[in-house]
This record gives structure tokens, C-alpha cells and sequence, in this order.
């Protein structure tokens, strides 16, 4: 893997992400983000030339805030329509595996 | 010449090709609702196959919906200003109890609770949903390639690709599957198809049309908006959609746009922006397009102004942090707990990632990744908040650059049609389609394409017209004149 390691992204930086994004990559799929991942953000850096100490960040496009609705009860959905979609289901709950891994 | 005639005969009922023209005779009863669908059905049954527009046609419910508005309008009940107009719908819209799938393996099997707004909208207004279409997996891709159900092939020429990522529902209106169909625009997903099938496709201003029901992609830049055959089918459709929701927190607290009204009234002493500074890459016979359509605006009474915006060329980068780094966000709910699928595991980390890693596309890894790398400790300021500040130049570029013009022209896409399979390796030459249609979203303003013309192997043409926030009514007139402008000199729209 060390063949594609760039300047711009690591391997670690990139099995790190994949850990926080919850993806398992192959090595091959590792070597191959990296090479990709190091082009974009190659390309990216023409933003770095540029001064932007006095510029405010832009989060949306319209200025709406604090957007609330009266706190009236109304028809939420269907509780067994939304479970009927899950995986798996038990007495009205979502049923996932242990929380805590089994090795832990 | 394009669109010579889509009006067709069956079973001695010409049937019109615009949702203008079918709403008219479906509510004068001059036409029915059944007949209309059984006439796109058939063209579905005949085309679709080397197309694949569509990932569900919903043959039954529509033949439901359809036979509701023949029985509204013999009961002397109005259905509404989309009276028996067959509509497709992008398949990242919610319909309820009808599978919506991103393109994505990752949802399969889900049926959603509810409908999108736009949905219920469009039902309520008497359109009939004919079908969910392709799209590139989460809205990801500027081709369509990237589905986890094929390939949607251009219908003007089916060796290539049909643009993305709404690339189903333009080929949907090309092919004359229907005369409708609705799309998402995160950058430049509704824009780019349109103007490679050679449709009409309008991305409205950031909160005109509600999100609400639309999966969520990049929550700050999405937008719903239609595809049609002509520019007032496109206004129609709007006006139809577009007012505020309650269900969507960045929906502005205003009515319907207006845009009928306007299509009319010309372009005499519009000023039409050329930006001097124009990222460059549009292809020869693209840029001629523009040019041509900046000699129709001014022949037809609008003044030409020159305006600069110097950092639309960071458009690009600003969005590809951004958008990635917001989807990486969205994008974690799909964990095999709620919905779609789960690939089991002895603990509930090890099913997220297992899952996950079974159910996304290269393309949606790829830009999770990148997302997730842009949002993390020690490189945030670096990329995303550097991002964020860009942005905000390129609005800034935007503001003054309409106080000295009304609307700013450039192509939509730099390039025409692309074979199938030509950028698919090359992640970045993707993304390089969406240069001209990025900044809008960035800024949130409404901006559409229009076909006009062709270039390379006869290929459809599209120019983008842009406006500021709310700026449709201008846009639509810009839309109209241009449109009149082809068809006056033969071109067909």
C-alpha cells in the first residue's frame, strides 16, 4: 500500500476515515481511495493561495432560523407501517445484535 | 431538430405531447385520463428496454390514479391543473408504499410511511405518477452510471450516457415516456441531463420547493425541480409545487411562484450577463450555443452586459468538500437498523460496517470518505470551513455581479452526451461536467437549461440561464424567449 501514500492523504488518514465512516475496506480498496482521494484533494488546494482570514463561512443559502411549528399534537406516522420496513422488529422495537461486542 | 413532434395517434385520440395541453383536454373532457396513461405506456413497452429510464413503472397505481380523475371529471369534480398528466419521479422522491431506492442496494426492499410534499402535490393537482426513475446511487454521479441497476442510456443516442444524477427522469421526458418528471439538483442533477437529452430542466431557488420526502444528499444544496418538453410545462409544473411546507424547516414562508403569466412578456431591456472570467473546458461547438443564444437575446431586444466572477472558478472545490462532507453526515442513518438491509453481525459495530460496506456503491463510499476525512479533527479548518468561506466569495461574486445584470448566461454542460463508459474511471474528469452548474447551488439561486441546439454528432445543447434568489419570473422570460427564438428559426424547441 506504502506505493500510493501521498503527500496529500495518508494510509492511516485513510483507514482512519473509514473507520469513523463505518465502511470496512479491503487492502486494495484502501490503495486505491488513497490514489483517488490524494487527486481530488490535489486538486482542491487551488483554494489555498486564496486569503480568506476575513471572510465569514457560508452555511445555507437563505437565512432562516429557530424555524418552529405551533406545539400542537398531530398524526405522526404509522408505528407498524415504520417497523414493518426494519430488518429486524420485536414488540414494537427496532431489534439490532448485542451493543457491546461479544470479544469486549 | 429535436422535438419535430411528439404528439402521436392511438386508436384515432391524438394525445399531446405537453402536460399543458393534456391537462386542458383531460378537464374539458375532451380526452381521458386512461387514455392518456395507456398511450405512455405503450411508448414505455416499446422503448424502454434499450433506455432503462425508469427502475419501477407503477403500471397499476396509475392505472388506479387515472381512472380517479375520469370519474372526477364526469362527476363535474375539477382534478386539478395537471388533469391526467403522467409524471415520472425521481426514485430518491418518498412515495408511499412504493419501493424508493436511491439506486442504492442499500435501501432495498423499503417501502416509505409517506409521501414527499412534491408528491402529494403533484397527486393533488391530478398528475398521475407513472413510475420511480434511475439515478446515479444517492444522487451521486453526472452520468447515471453509477446505479445499482444499470445504466439509463441517452434516448437521443443510446450509445451514450443520458447525464446524472437525474439522468432516468430526463430520458423519461425524451423519450416521451411522460411529459413530466421530477428531479433533485444538489449541483447541477437536474440541469446537466436536461441539456444532454435535449429537455428542459429547472433547478428553483433553495427553499421554493419543499425537501421534505426527498432523501437526503447535500442538505444545504438540494433542490427539487421538473423536466418538460417546453418551458411552460416547466412553469406549470412549479407553480404546482413550489410554496411553503411546514414539513421542511428551510422551506421559505412565502405562496406558489407565478410564472405562467410571464412567459409573454419578452425580453425588451432585460440585461443578460456574460461572465468574462467564465471557468474554462466548454467544447467549441458548446461555447458557439452560448453564443448564438447571446445574439437571439439581443435580437430580441435585451442588452448585453459584461460581469466578472473570480472565484466561480473554486466553484468545484467549494462543493466537492461540501457536499461530500454533508453527505457523509446524512448519509450515516443507513446502518441496517431502521430500513433496507442488514448484513448480520455478532455486535451492532461490526453489523453498521458490514452492512454499509455491502450496500453502497464505490461512488457513495467514495464520497463519504472524502466527507468524513474533510470533517474530521485536525483537517475541518483545512478543507470544510476553508469550503464554507468560498462559498460565500462565490455568493459575493453572485450580488454584484446581479446588480448589473439580470440574469447571466453560460452553457450548462462544457461538453455533450459522453459515450457510456468514458469517465467512469476518473472520478475528477466526473465532476469537471458540473463546473457551470455548481455555483447556483452554492448560492442557492434558481437557474434552469434550455435547449438550444445541437453540437457534436447532432447532440442536444443546452444553455443555462441564471438568476438572483427568487429571480424565476426573469428566468422563465429569458427561458420563453429562447425557446421562441428556436423554434422561429426551425430548430424545433
Amino acid at each position: 500500500m506504502s506505493e500510493t501514500a501521498s503527500e496529500r492523504i495518508s494510509t492511516e488518514a485513510v483507514i482512519k476515515a473509514a473507520r469513523l465512516s463505518r465502511l470496512d475496506l479491503t487492502p486494495a480498496e484502501v490503495a486505491r481511495m488513497t490514489s483517488q482521494l490524494a487527486g481530488m484533494l490535489e486538486h482542491f488546494a487551488d483554494i489555498d493561495a486564496l486569503d480568506l482570514s476575513a471572510v465569514e463561512p457560508m452555511t445555507r443559502p437563505y437565512p432562516l432560523s429557530n424555524v418552529l411549528r405551533q406545539d400542537v399534537v398531530v398524526q405522526g406516522l404509522d408505528r407498524d407501517e415504520v417497523l414493518a420496513n426494519a430488518p429486524a422488529a420485536e414488540e414494537g422495537r427496532f431489534r439490532v445484535p448485542p451493543i457491546v461486542g461479544l470479544d469486549g | 431538430m429535436f422535438h419535430q413532434s411528439l404528439d402521436w395517434t392511438v386508436e384515432m385520440t391524438t394525445i399531446p405531447s405537453t402536460a399543458a395541453a393534456i391537462a386542458d383536454a383531460v378537464r374539458s373532457g375532451v380526452l381521458k385520463a386512461t387514455d392518456v396513461l395507456e398511450a405512455h405506456l405503450a411508448r414505455i413497452a416499446e422503448r424502454e428496454g434499450e433506455i432503462h429510464a425508469f427502475n419501477l413503472v407503477t403500471t397499476d397505481e396509475a392505472r388506479a390514479a387515472a381512472a380517479r380523475i375520469d370519474a372526477d371529471v364526469a362527476a363535474g369534480r375539477d382534478p386539478g391543473v395537471l388533469a391526467g398528466v403522467p409524471i415520472a419521479i425521481k426514485d430518491n422522491m418518498c412515495t408511499r408504499g412504493i419501493a424508493t431506492t436511491c439506486s442504492s442496494k442499500i435501501l432495498e426492499g423499503w417501502r416509505p410511511p409517506y409521501d414527499a410534499t412534491v408528491v402529494q402535490r403533484l397527486a393533488a393537482a391530478g398528475a398521475v405518477t407513472i413510475g420511480k426513475t434511475n439515478l446515479d446511487e444517492f444522487a451521486m454521479g453526472s452520468s447515471t452510471e453509477n446505479s445499482a441497476f444499470g445504466v439509463t442510456y441517452n434516448p437521443r443516442d443510446i450509445t451514450r450516457v443520458s447525464g446524472g444524477s437525474s439522468g432516468g427522469s430526463a430520458a423519461a421526458v425524451a423519450a416521451g415516456f411522460s411529459p413530466i418528471s421530477i428531479g433533485s439538483d444538489t449541483g447541477g442533477s437536474i440541469r446537466q441531463p436536461a441539456a444532454l437529452c435535449g429537455v428542459v430542466g429547472v433547478k428553483p431557488t433553495y427553499g421554493t420547493v419543499s425537501r421534505y420526502g426527498l432523501v437526503a444528499f447535500a442538505s444545504s444544496l438540494d433542490q427539487v425541480g421538473p423536466f418538460s418538453n417546453d418551458v411552460r410545462d416547466s412553469a406549470l409544473v412549479l407553480e404546482a409545487i413550489s410554496g411553503h411546507d411546514p414539513m421542511d424547516s428551510t422551506s421559505i414562508p412565502q405562496g406558489p411562484l407565478s410564472l405562467q403569466g410571464v412567459l409573454s412578456q419578452g425580453v425588451e431591456g432585460l440585461r443578460v450577463g456574460r461572465i468574462t472570467d467564465m471557468p474554462g473546458g466548454a467544447d467549441p461547438d458548446v461555447t458557439e450555443r452560448l453564443e448564438a443564444a447571446f445574439d437571439a437575446l439581443q435580437a430580441a431586444g435585451a442588452i448585453m452586459v459584461d460581469v466578472q466572477m473570480p472565484s466561480m472558478k473554486y466553484g468545484l472545490t467549494a462543493y466537492y468538500l461540501i457536499a461530500p462532507a454533508e453527505a457523509s453526515s446524512n448519509l450515516a442513518r443507513y446502518d441496517g437498523v431502521r430500513y433496507g438491509m442488514r448484513v448480520n453481525a455478532p455486535d451492532t459495530n461490526a453489523m453498521y460496517s458490514a452492512t454499509r460496506s455491502a450496500g453502497f456503491g464505490d461512488e457513495v463510499k467514495r464520497r463519504i470518505m472524502l466527507g468524513t476525512y474533510a470533517l474530521s479533527a485536525g483537517y475541518y479548518d483545512a478543507y470544510y470551513g476553508k469550503a464554507l468561506k468560498v462559498r460565500r466569495l462565490i455568493s459575493e461574486d453572485f450580488d454584484r455581479a446581479y446588480t448589473k445584470a439580470d440574469v447571466l448566461l453560460t452553457p450548462t454542460s462544457p461538453i455533450v452526451a459522453f459515450p457510456v463508459g468514458a469517465k467512469s474511471d476518473d472520478p475528477l474528469a466526473m465532476y469537471l461536467c458540473d463546473v457551470y452548474t455548481i455555483p447556483t447551488n452554492l448560492a442557492g439561486h434558481p437557474a434552469m437549461s434550455v435547449p438550444f441546439g445541437t453540437g457534436a454528432f447532432g447532440l442536444p445543447v443546452g444553455v443555462q440561464i441564471m438568476a438572483p434568489t427568487l429571480g424565476e419570473q426573469t428566468m422563465f422570460r429569458v427561458a420563453a424567449s429562447l425557446e421562441r427564438s428556436m423554434i422561429a428559426s426551425g430548430g424545433g424547441r
